[in-house]
């Protein structure tokens, strides 16, 4: 058992100590945001994890048994009390999970919506005030550049709606939150700033704000009790306002990455730990181990794994957030036209298996004894009971219910194609 | 965290142990509590069939979480004599007891020196938990 720590689930990037150690080019926040950079002394046996930044629940997850690993930069808590105890917490009640190492970016100006049209497939114009929609960033060759969620906070006029979140809003501005993945922060704040125009302000709020993810399907209850102020319970999915929690400025969003349903709450930093303690009265402390699991049976993506610069939406089961027929022009249109067009040649497929012959990251996909494609996640469901993965195969061999095979360690193991998710609510 | 490191075994630094039987030359193996506690919810283990053999710093095995496979690694050379079957039928037990009912393999060893590298409890233990 010689690397006990690496965390197959979690293999991501940047995917070694060393690399984690250049991370820290974030921008350094002032003195009172030091607990992102303590030192944390560790046995030989761990990585180096004094380069890694922490979140402002660092301390309040170790204070709970939490189990730490380098993720992205960040240490982060991969377990409490066991991904299994967590997992279904989250799928029968509700569990609680520190996020705040994700990328969070405002922008405010003149038709953020439209600038932002000319960078993602989707036809943002769909949206207003207090919708969101998940979806990625393009390079020209249409591959993925990242995936987040776009958040519509507002536009400033005389009649904001009551969900509206942007307070103060001159007339004609909008303004957008982003939520970005951690490890692809500084590569997002860099393609953004280098293509959104000079009217948009942009701001860079990832280490000024916490961020927790309340799922399950007790979520929404407990924290409709803890805020009743607000309609939550009645707020539909993808939606999201702006108030208060416990006297401090919040947002909340009915998002997710689980497949339950529930919130991804945004607080300042100041407000992270009162906030956490209190959803500690009810909900499970998870930590990234259960994260990937639950995203895994939703047969949601994980960029650095599933998606990355050189998959395309179109090939990674994300056609539907691809609007070709949308009138704005953007970045990686041609590529992804084109590849339409041509057919798609491989497909991110769900695959089941037999047993616990578990399919992991980078396991070659085989037909007819020829490696055609590779697992990009797998995991033992837990709430099934038998082994899911995801992994990229030919078009031909995408069909639900096309027999393929796994190999695992020098031996095959049948797998099956199935309809994703493999779990749903 | 309060793990248990049996004095009377021997450690490799990845994480296996060695009950030895001078006499007659047989080595119980098995994985520290410390390893069964990062490993995490155990649901799979490949174990060598009684009568192969296996190598000194080789894989013998497979042990699988929720979250990671890892290879096993034999402390000595030597032909198996026995594999927990029961086991093998429960991984998760593996958690409950890795001294003693949840040990993996007993091999005969061709030499004893083998573990002359091998860690005492201490020596471990401080590698594990630092000093």
């Amino acid at each position: 058992m010689q690397t006990l720590l690496h965390i197959d689930c979690l293999n991501y990037l940047p995917s070694n100590p060393t690399a984690n150690a250049q991370v820290p080019t974030i921008d350094r926040p002032s003195a009172n945001h030091q607990s992102f950079n303590q030192t944390y002394p560790l046995g030989p046996f761990f990585p180096p994890m004094a380069t890694l930044l922490r979140t402002p629940l660092n301390a309040l997850c170790l204070q709970q048994q939490a189990k730490m690993t380098g993720f992205s930069g960040w240490e982060m808590p991969v377990q409490f009390s066991g991904i299994r105890q967590e997992h279904e917490a989250v799928r029968t009640s509700v569990g609680a999970f520190d996020i705040s190492h994700m990328g969070k970016f405002v922008l405010t100006g003149p038709d953020v919506i439209g600038a932002l049209q000319q960078l993602v497939p989707s036809d943002l114009s769909r949206l207003s005030a207090g919708k969101a929609q998940y979806t990625v960033l393009l390079n020209p060759e249409g591959g993925i550049i990242d995936d987040l969620i776009v958040y519509h906070q507002g536009q400033g006029s005389t009649q904001n709606s009551a969900q509206d979140s942007a307070q103060n809003l001159a007339e004609n501005q909008q303004q957008i939150t982003l939520i970005v993945n951690a490890g692809t922060t500084d590569k997002d704040k860099a393609w953004l700033q280098q293509h959104l125009p000079e009217t948009i302000a942009f701001a860079d709020i990832s280490q000024e704000q916490a961020l927790i993810a309340l799922q399950g399907p007790t979520a929404v209850k407990n924290l409709q009790r803890l805020c009743p102020d607000y309609d939550l319970i009645n707020l539909p999915r993808y939606h999201h306002l702006t108030g208060n929690l416990l006297g401090y400025p919040a947002f909340f969003a009915r998002t997710g990455y689980t497949g339950e349903d529930g919130f991804e709450i945004m607080v300042p930093i100041a407000a992270a730990k009162k906030i956490w303690q209190a959803f500690m009265e009810f909900a499970t402390p998870c930590g990234l181990g259960a994260r990937d699991t639950l995203r895994l049976e939703a047969a949601m993506a994980l960029y650095g794994q599933d998606i990355d610069d050189t998959t395309t939406p179109l090939e990674a089961g994300l056609s539907w957030l691809v609007h070709l027929d949308k009138a704005a022009d953007f970045i990686g249109r041609s590529a992804l036209t084109q590849q339409k067009a041509e057919g798609v040649k491989r497909r991110l497929v769900g695959l089941t298996l037999a047993d616990r012959n578990i399919a992991r990251h980078d396991y070659p996909v085989l037909h007819q004894g020829k490696t055609v494609g590779i697992i990009t996640s797998g995991t033992l469901s837990l709430t099934l009971g038998y082994p899911v993965a995801l992994g990229y195969v030919p078009s031909d061999l995408a069909k639900v219910g096309q027999t393929l095979a796994v190999a695992i360690r020098n031996k095959t193991f049948p797998a099956t194609v199935v309809k994703r998710p493999f779990y749903k609510v | 965290m309060p793990f248990d490191y049996p004095e009377d075994l021997q450690y490799l630094d990845s994480h296996e142990y060695a009950r030895v039987d001078e006499e007659e030359k047989i080595v119980t193996i098995g994985i520290t509590s410390f390893a069964v506690d990062q490993m995490g919810d155990v649901v799979f283990l490949e174990l060598p069939e009684t009568g192969d053999s296996v190598e000194k710093g080789e894989n013998f095995g497979t042990i699988e979480s929720v979250k990671a496979v890892e290879d096993l690694k034999s402390p000595v050379s030597g032909s198996v004599l026995e594999r927990n079957d029961a086991l093998l039928e429960s991984p998760e037990d593996i958690a409950n007891d890795p001294y003693g009912e949840a040990w993996l393999i007993k091999v005969r060893a061709e030499d004893l020196s083998d573990l002359d590298d091998a860690m005492s409890a201490a020596e471990y233990e401080e590698q594990v938990e630092g000093s």
